[in-house]
C-alpha cells in the first residue's frame, strides 16, 4: 500500500499534463475570459450608473440655479416695471397738472384783456353817451370842444374802476 | 432502513471482494485475514468492478526495465478512475466554458463551476499570490478539480478513489514540486533562488544549511503528498472495517449499527473530498506563494515556509 508503484506515477503525470493543457485551452481560458469579460462588463455599467447619476445631480443644480436666476429676474423685472409706471403716472399727472394751471392762467388772462377792453370801450361809450345827453341838456351851449374837455376832467375824478 | 444507496453498494463489493478472495484463495484462509481481504477493496488492482458486467480484468504490459528499475505500466483499477475523473472533467468544463461564453449572466451548472473558480481565484490564489499568481490559475484550477472528481469517485457505488493511492498523490505532489520551484524561480531569477536556498547565512555554515534548505524544499510537496493519500485513504478503511464489523459478528442483526455509522462517515467522506481539495490547492497556491513574494523582500530570508 504504501510502496508507490512507478507506472501509476506515470500515468498520472501524463494524464495531469495533458488534462491541464486541454481544460487550459478549452475551459478555463474561456471561462476565466468570460468571468473577466462580465466582471468589467459589470464594473463599466456601475461607473456609467455612477457618472450619469453625477450628471443628473449637476443637470439638477443647475435647473435650480437657473430657475432661481430667472425667478430673480423675473422679480426684478416686476420691479422695475412697477417703478418705471410709478413714475410714468407721476410725469404725466405732473405734466396734466401744469398743462392745466397754463391753461387756467391763460383763460384768466384772456378775461382780463377783454375786461380790459370792454371797460376801454364802456368808458368811450359812457363819455359819448354823457356829452349827447349833456348837449341835449344845455341845448347846445356849449360847444363841443368845451364839453369834451369838462367830461374829460370829471371822468378823470371817477375812480378807475 | 439506514441505508442508502452506496452503502448498500459498498456492501455488496466487499461482499464479491470477499467471495471471490475465499474462492481464489490468494489472500490467506477464509477466516483468516479479513483485514486484509478488506484492504483488498481500497488497494489498487487489476480487477475492475463493474456494474451488472461484474470483474472486469484490465489489461497487462509486460513491465519495462530501466536498469534496476522495473515500472509496471499496466493499467490498473486507479489508472480507469483517474482516467474516468479527467475525462469527466474535460466534459464538464468545457461545458460550462461553452454555456458561459453565450450567455451574458451565467446559469445553472455554468453557475456552479465558476463559484469555485472565483473562489479558487479570491480567495486561494490572490491573497496568497498576488496579482502575479493569476498566471499559475490554470494550474491550481485542474489541480483542484481533478482532485476533487477523484476524491468524490471513491463515494460512487463501484468507483474507486485514485487520490487514496500514495502514487498518485506522488505524482499530484510532484508536479506541485516541479510548479513551486518553477514560479520560485521565475520570479526570483535563477540566481536569486540559488542564493535563497543558502539561507542568508556566512558561507562556513552553508554545508549546513544547503542540505536543511534542499530538505526544506521536498518537505512540502511531502507533506502534501501523506496528507492527501491519508485522508482519503482513511475515510474509505473506516468505512470498510464498519462494514467488516457485520462480517466479523457473522449476523444481520448487527447490521443497523454499522450502517448508521458508515452514513456518518459517508458525509463526512464528502466533506472531506472538498476540504482535501482545497487544502491541496490552498498550500500549493501558499507555498508557490512563498516563493514569488521571497522576490519582493530583497533576498530576506523568509523562514515562515517551514
Amino acid at each position: 500500500m504504501l510502496s508507490p508503484n512507478p507506472g501509476l506515477i506515470i500515468w498520472t503525470i501524463i494524464t495531469f499534463i495533458l488534462l491541464l493543457l486541454i481544460l487550459k485551452k478549452f475551459a478555463w481560458k474561456p471561462l476565466l475570459e468570460a468571468l473577466q469579460k462580465r466582471e468589467q462588463t459589470v464594473k463599466d455599467a456601475l461607473e456609467r450608473a455612477e457618472q450619469t447619476k453625477k450628471d443628473a445631480e449637476r443637470i439638477l443644480e443647475e435647473n435650480r440655479k437657473q430657475f432661481d436666476r430667472a425667478e430673480q429676474e423675473g422679480k426684478r423685472i416686476l420691479n422695475e416695471s412697477r417703478s418705471l409706471a410709478e413714475k410714468l403716472k407721476d410725469d404725466i399727472v405732473e405734466k396734466a397738472n401744469s398743462q392745466s394751471r397754463k391753461m387756467i392762467e391763460s383763460a384768466k388772462q384772456e378775461i382780463n384783456r377783454d375786461k380790459e377792453a370792454a371797460m376801454v370801450q364802456l368808458r368811450g361809450e359812457i363819455a359819448n353817451l354823457a356829452i349827447q345827453a349833456a348837449g341835449k341838456i344845455l341845448d347846445e351851449s356849449l360847444d363841443e370842444q368845451k364839453h369834451r374837455k369838462l367830461v374829460d376832467s370829471y371822468l378823470k375824478e371817477l375812480p378807475k374802476n | 432502513m439506514f441505508s442508502t444507496n452506496s452503502d448498500t453498494s459498498i456492501q455488496q463489493t466487499v461482499t464479491d471482494s470477499l467471495h471471490a478472495a475465499a474462492q481464489s484463495g490468494e489472500h490467506g484462509t477464509e477466516s483468516g485475514n479479513l483485514f486484509t481481504q478488506l484492504l483488498h477493496h481500497v488497494y489498487d488492482s487489476n480487477e475492475l468492478d463493474l456494474p451488472f458486467i461484474g470483474q472486469v480484468h484490465l489489461p497487462h504490459f509486460a513491465p519495462i526495465q530501466i536498469g534496476d528499475l522495473t515500472i509496471d505500466v499496466s493499467i490498473t483499477k486507479h489508472v480507469v478512475f483517474l482516467w474516468a475523473a479527467a475525462i469527466l472533467l474535460i466534459i464538464l468544463a468545457v461545458t460550462a466554458a461553452r454555456k458561459n461564453s453565450k450567455r451574458e449572466v451565467p446559469h445553472g451548472f455554468g453557475n456552479l463551476i465558476e463559484v469555485f473558480i472565483l473562489f479558487i481565484r479570491d480567495e486561494v490564489v490572490l491573497p496568497n499570490m498576488g496579482k502575479g499568481g493569476i498566471k499559475y490559475l490554470p494550474y491550481l484550477l485542474t489541480t483542484f478539480f481533478f482532485i476533487l472528481i477523484m476524491n468524490l469517485a471513491g463515494l460512487v457505488p463501484y468507483g474507486s478513489t485514485s487520490t487514496s493511492n500514495v502514487s498518485v498523490t506522488a505524482a499530484l505532489a510532484f508536479i506541485a514540486f516541479i510548479m513551486i520551484q518553477l514560479s520560485a524561480i521565475r520570479a526570483q531569477g535563477i540566481g536569486h533562488y540559488l542564493k535563497h536556498l543558502t539561507g542568508g547565512v556566512h558561507w562556513i555554515l552553508w554545508p549546513i544549511m544547503i542540505p536543511i534548505e534542499v530538505l526544506g524544499l521536498f518537505t512540502k510537496p511531502f507533506a502534501l503528498m501523506i496528507r492527501l493519500f491519508a485522508n482519503m485513504i482513511g475515510g474509505h478503511i473506516v468505512i470498510i472495517s464498519l462494514i467488516g464489523l457485520i462480517f466479523v459478528f457473522q449476523s444481520w442483526i448487527i447490521a443497523p449499527i454499522p450502517i448508521l455509522f458508515v452514513l456518518g462517515i459517508n458525509l463526512l467522506e464528502l466533506f472531506v473530498a472538498f476540504l482535501q481539495a482545497y487544502i491541496f490547492t490552498m498550500l500549493t497556491s501558499l507555498f508557490m506563494g512563498l516563493g514569488m513574494q521571497a522576490a519582493h523582500e530583497g533576498g530576506t530570508h523568509n523562514e515562515s515556509g517551514h
